[in-house]
């Protein structure tokens, strides 16, 4: 359970952005979650909620995009997306492929109403 | 309404303290690693055993994290090495926070090897870099062989798998081949060390992996006031 520490992190860096906003109403802060990140959504979301529920920060909300483990085959120059862990290129059967992607853990955009 | 871009990693200012370490690590000539596993795999008999096997002078660490209680500190201190306990109340990890607050007052320049033996679980670890050179993670048998597959993360993240409690194996229906297969499938290129902490089988691989690590971090001084660090003296 540290998707506790990774919403107060999250929170922590969009109050950074408040401070730079006076008098903006912060609406949404979008995330990006790669599959190999180790985060879970769906106890983000909740942590998230729970700790900005009766705050100045109401009402913020997280929109989290999941991002599937991607694969660059340094032979053909595909890249493809991992399904039930094979990494081996669908195009032309090299095993040495590189991944690209499905770590992230960031944070993307912040939606505001400048009043 | 408008949308500002971040770009920004979530854990920055954590990541940010984590390079550091490892910049002071290198700078040192230490080589840092990250122990993880579920609870009970067996991180600190093997480092129990890790240690023992050390002479006395060895330019060794140790900090070991709990939620709860210095049971662990107690075990590691007898060996006459540098423990320190780092309870984290109640945190599932430890971050690099915690790390740079556990080695205050320690004096890094007498160090070449620092191991950190990090809260029993599987998930949540994967997450955090402490400024290691490496995670090693331990699997025993009596868990399943499929936990690389059910948790990727850490699997994918660590460099090192040392599957542990091998004496075990003729009890429990483990496959030790199945647990390779399902460790490369998740991180092709992976090492894979097989080792009872119980009977010592397998152990002088263990060593043997960290002595070549050590010798690879260490700064190449040909003269000079370090060159009676050689790992064996």
């Amino acid at each position: 359970m540290h998707e506790l520490s990774i919403a107060s992190a999250i929170l922590e860096a969009v109050q950074g952005e408040a401070v730079r906003r006076p008098g903006a109403r912060l609406l949404k802060v979008g995330l990006r979650v790669g599959e190999l990140a180790g985060v879970e959504p769906e106890a983000l979301s909740f942590c998230f909620d729970s700790l900005v529920r009766g705050t100045e920060l109401e009402p913020l909300t997280l929109e989290i995009e999941t991002r599937p483990r991607r694969q660059l085959c340094p032979e053909c120059g595909r890249t493809f997306r991992v399904v039930d862990y094979s990494i081996v290129c669908p195009d032309c059967g090299a095993a040495g492929t590189r991944c690209i992607g499905g770590n992230e853990l960031e944070m993307v955009y912040l939606e505001l109403e400048e009043t | 309404m408008s949308r500002v871009p971040l770009e920004k990693k979530v854990l920055n200012e954590i990541d940010r303290l984590a390079a550091e370490l490892r910049a002071r690590f290198r700078e040192h000539g230490i080589l840092c690693l990250n122990l993880v596993s579920s609870p009970g795999a067996g991180k600190t008999t093997l480092l129990e055993r890790t240690l023992e096997g050390f002479p006395p002078g060895e330019r060794v660490a140790v900090l070991t994290g709990d939620i709860q209680t210095d049971n662990d500190a107690r075990r590691l201190a007898g060996f006459g090495f540098p423990v320190r306990q780092i309870t984290t109340g109640g945190a599932c990890h430890l971050d690099a926070r915690m790390i740079e607050r556990a080695l205050a007052g320690w004096r890094l320049d007498e160090l070449d090897l620092l191991f950190i033996e990090n809260v029993g679980n599987l998930v949540c670890p994967a997450s955090y870099d402490l400024g290691e050179a490496a995670k090693v993670v331990i699997l025993s048998v009596t868990e399943g062989d499929d936990k690389p597959l059910k948790y990727p993360a850490m699997f994918f993240r660590a460099e090192l798998l040392v599957l542990s409690k091998t004496d075990l194996l003729p009890h429990v229906p483990f496959s030790l081949a199945s647990a390779r297969e399902n460790a490369l499938r998740v991180h092709p290129g992976m090492e894979i060390l097989e080792l009872s902490s119980m009977t010592g089988a397998g152990l002088e691989s263990w060593r043997q992996w960290l002595e070549e690590r050590c010798r690879a971090v260490r700064p190449a001084t040909p003269a000079g006031p370090n060159l009676d660090r050689s790992p064996s003296s």
